[in-house]
């Protein structure tokens, strides 16, 4: 029993930081209609300048994230102003190309500068011991991780709701020609998914990185948060949040339970991508996603 | 020589859909075609068998023109279905002892089976559920090839024998070539053909404005199936091509890269476009050795910053691609259409 409840535990971290990652691709495709496959190289992109930060240049922690942060805002707008803006209005086909190839620039500038090798946050975010939950010995990184993407969660969840910028967000995912038309800055608005992605992405990424260390596979977890969006519905927020957990804890528990009955070895890896196909058959617009209506 | 004339003085439906439209073309493409098969005989081991990479190519490529270029639907899988097609060609020639000519056939059939099971979920669905689901096939699959070992040879791979036709071996780099070259103008055929039938008419319906083609009777879930299996069975037939070309398949042959590079083929070529798909294999395939000579021999100049030259090779396919999508967004194709009206009216354009 200890064994499964493991698994959940670790399974809502993993499931959390999806959630974080997933947001941030929700929030771009919402707004800007941009499926954006360079998502998981943000995210290894703010790992790595973090890294940089803490063991190559020894900042204080609370800087380096500080630094971080503003390091993936400017990353963002360099990438939104460069490359999307000149596609707005082309084919979806095209826009999806041009992540793909954002990303594979992206993989090897940081190839290029922190080579391929698996590096490791040093001195650590967390304090290493652990401690007791509901009687299950749990790493601190695990709580924290937890607890900094449910906050981070609950923010932006307000910021939609309640600040100016929210709701001029959620008027341009509505429309874009009508929050033209009401005086809202679209293009700003572009800008400002991108940031907000690229920094959920940048702290997805430093939580993943304390708990597996970082190296360039980081990438392909950007293409895993794929099951949990379209879980939750490709344009809902509160359903990527919720589609990440869930395929964080079934990721998990499959893993484990296929690895002590069948012996299959690195099912973690496909796990997501099966709960994909399976959700595209059954439930294809996700839990919260409006579905598209289209009769002839 | 005869050219078009200028205007368009098509009069019946037949001349419309020509494909070799005036006698100049049809010289043109007739003296391609016997420079294909001639020059073999006098070039290099090397020349021939990079040819035949190209071949492959064209044939993936055609096949996810179809998918994405004519029907408008994303496929990220085509790599993955490659590999069904190279792991079910051997399984079948090892274990099932049929010859090349049935397996293959098989092989790619094979390959479409796979990819329906993938497709069928996502082609009720508009936009781009289809790559998300092909991107799920592409992880999937890779596991599979990794993992089933009795047919896949798990992680070592497995030998792909060289098909024989009566006593004769494919086993050189010419034979192989020729075998691959008259398979790639059967399919470049074949294309131009699915394009002017009904069925081509109909996925390009489909690309262009789904609901319109609803209206008018073009049933979309068909088609879009129809399109991403026909897909998948060419991938299968470049598959086991490939396995015949290296003689060994694994799985790290088909990774998502491979994908990627079928769909920045057929971008660069231009979506859409028979010719496109060609020109897009050809680039795509040159690209990366173009980029080895060249690092290779920057690293050779300047020995400190080789690594950085080196790791710069994967970005570069990144930028190129971006370029295109942004300053050419009609692909070669294009550009070769925009040479060929140039040079019809030189040198008295207006």
């Amino acid at each position: 029993m200890e064994f499964y409840l493991q698994l959940v535990i670790s399974g809502l971290v993993l499931g959390s930081i999806y959630a974080l990652v997933a947001l941030g691709f929700a929030i771009i495709f919402k707004s800007t209609g941009v499926v954006n496959f360079a998502q998981g190289e943000l995210m290894m992109f703010g790992a790595y300048f973090c890294f940089s930060m803490v063991v190559q240049y020894k900042v204080p922690w609370f800087w380096a994230f500080l630094l971080t942060l503003v390091f993936s805002v400017l990353l963002a707008l360099l990438v939104e102003r460069l490359i999307l803006r000149p596609m707005i209005g082309e084919p979806v086909i095209s826009i999806i190309m041009v992540t793909i190839g954002l990303s594979s620039v992206l993989r090897s500038i940081v190839t290029a500068i922190w080579g391929t090798q698996i590096q490791i946050y040093e001195p650590p975010l967390f304090p290493e011991t652990a401690v007791n939950v509901m009687g299950i010995p749990t790493s601190q990184v695990y709580l924290w991780s937890f607890g900094l993407s449910a906050v981070l969660l609950g923010l932006f969840a307000l910021f939609f709701k309640y600040s100016k910028a929210g709701v001029a967000m959620r008027a341009t995912a509505f429309s874009n020609q009508v929050a033209l038309s009401m005086g809202i800055p679209v293009k700003n608005i572009f800008a400002l998914a991108w940031c907000i992605a690229s920094v959920v992405s940048a702290i997805g990424g430093i939580l993943i990185g304390s708990i597996n260390g970082i190296n360039v596979q980081l990438g392909h977890f950007g293409l895993k948060v794929f099951p949990a969006v379209i879980l939750g519905g490709l344009d809902s927020i509160p359903g990527a949040a919720l589609g990440g957990l869930i395929v964080g804890v079934l990721e998990n528990l499959s893993d484990g339970v296929l690895k002590s009955v069948f012996g299959l070895q690195g099912i973690k890896e496909v796990a997501p991508y099966v709960f994909l196909v399976i959700i595209l058959m059954i439930k294809p617009y996700g839990l919260f996603g409006k579905k598209e209506i289209e009769r002839v | 020589m005869s050219v078009a004339h200028c205007g368009d003085f098509r009069q019946s439906y037949r001349d419309d859909t020509k494909i070799l439209e005036t006698r100049f073309v049809r010289v043109s493409v007739g003296v391609f075609l016997v420079f294909l098969y001639v020059f073999p005989l006098f070039s290099s081991n090397y020349v021939t068998s990079t040819m035949t990479t190209i071949a492959i190519a064209v044939i993936g490529a055609l096949g996810i023109n179809i998918v994405t270029g004519f029907t408008g639907q994303i496929s990220l899988g085509q790599g993955a279905f490659m590999g069904v097609g190279a792991f079910a060609c051997s399984y079948f020639m090892r274990v099932a002892h049929l010859p090349f000519w049935i397996a293959m056939p098989l092989a790619g059939l094979t390959a479409a089976a796979v990819g329906m099971v993938f497709g069928l979920p996502s082609a009720r669905l508009k936009g781009l559920y289809l790559a998300i689901a092909t991107l799920a096939a592409q992880f999937i699959l890779q596991y599979v090839f990794m993992h089933l070992d009795p047919i896949t040879g798990g992680s070592n791979g497995i030998q792909s024998p060289p098909p024989e036709f009566g006593s004769f071996v494919f086993d050189g780099d010419r034979s192989k070539y020729y075998l691959t070259i008259t398979l790639a103008v059967l399919a470049v055929l074949f294309t131009t053909n699915l394009i002017r039938s009904r069925n081509g008419r109909a996925f390009i319906a489909v690309r262009d404005h789904h609901l319109s083609a609803e209206i008018m009777g073009v049933n979309l879930f068909k088609y879009r199936l129809l399109s991403f299996s026909v897909s998948a069975f060419y991938a299968g037939i470049a598959g086991s091509l490939w396995g015949m070309y290296t003689g060994y398949i694994s799985a790290e042959q088909f990774t998502i890269m491979e994908s990627i590079n079928y769909l920045a083929m057929i971008i660069i070529g231009g979506l859409g476009s028979v010719l496109g798909s060609i020109f897009g294999a050809i680039f795509m395939t040159l690209l990366p050795q173009v980029l080895t000579v060249g690092t290779g021999s920057l690293a050779a100049i300047f020995p400190k910053i080789g690594f950085l030259i080196m790791s710069f090779k994967d970005g570069v396919f990144g930028i190129i691609v971006i370029l295109f999508l942004i300053f050419e967004p009609d692909g070669l194709a294009h550009r070769w259409r925009m040479i060929k009206a140039y040079w019809k009216l030189y040198p008295f354009s207006y």
